[in-house]
């Protein structure tokens, strides 16, 4: 099963909606609530990261019986420094970001932690793509 | 701890949730920075936060926190509540700050999370 959304940079109120969605597909599929857990938050970090850092994305996701995989491909700014960027801490968010709750550096290394497999591929100008894939 | 007991000890008002006054909760978790409540690692515990917008309450919907406490009189906006009522989050709001809301609901007898 493959699943596409669209990702608006910015647009902090419909930040989480792509996210929501795969959630319930994943509930609808019986899959075990902690795998959910770490499927859902690897993703809302990576979306939240397109609405604060990027211009627009797409997320996609391919979902079969042993796992989920997801593409997170931006047109933003792109990563200068992606070993800076994965330290806990080190944030580039705006003011704006910060207000929301998030913006503390703490994303990336989130994604990482939750996934069984993550790849970074950015191009600085272009934008960036997150690989992230969970195992059921 | 039920969500009704939470309620009288915080002097919280329930604005979305009302039916679920009976279910108990055992953990909870207080943070405004919705990237450190995203780390929890357990799923069915009470967020207390000031932080009140519609992200907090999708970061309390993908942790899978059905509960939340929002301090110091802010106003939950409808987007909010649309958000809680599609994933069945009850929210309290209090006058009481969160350090309060803590202190009373920790000598209580509400676990920490960590």
């Amino acid at each position: 099963m493959h699943v596409e959304y669209n990702v608006e940079g910015g647009d902090f109120s419909n930040a989480g909606i792509a996210s929501s969605q795969i959630k319930k597909i994943l509930k609808q599929l019986n899959v075990d609530p902690s795998l959910i857990k770490r499927v859902v938050v690897a993703l809302y970090e990576a979306e939240v990261n397109v609405v604060a850092h990027a211009y627009r994305g797409v997320i996609g996701a391919d979902i079969n019986p042993s796992g989920i995989y997801i593409t997170v491909k931006d047109e933003g700014p792109g990563i200068p420094d992606v070993e800076l960027a994965m330290t806990k801490g080190y944030s580039t968010a705006s003011k704006e970001v910060r207000e929301m709750g998030f913006g503390a550096g703490m994303g990336l290394p989130n994604i990482s932690e939750n996934a069984d497999k993550l790849s970074i591929d950015t191009v600085v100008g272009k934008g960036t793509t997150l690989n992230i894939e969970i195992k059921f | 701890m039920k969500i009704s007991e939470i309620c009288s000890l915080i002097e919280g008002t329930v604005v979305i949730g009302e039916s679920r006054m009976d279910d108990e909760v055992e953990y909870a978790f207080a943070s405004d920075l919705m990237s450190d409540v995203l780390t929890v690692k357990i799923q069915n515990f009470i967020l207390l936060t000031g932080l009140c917008n519609v992200q907090a309450v999708r970061t309390a919907e993908m942790s899978d926190v059905p509960y939340m406490i929002i301090c110091r009189n802010k106003q939950v906006t409808p987007d909010m509540l649309e958000v809680a009522e599609e994933s069945n989050i009850v929210i309290i709001c209090t006058r009481f700050s969160m350090f309060k809301c803590a202190g009373i609901l920790y000598v209580n007898g509400l676990k920490p999370v960590y």
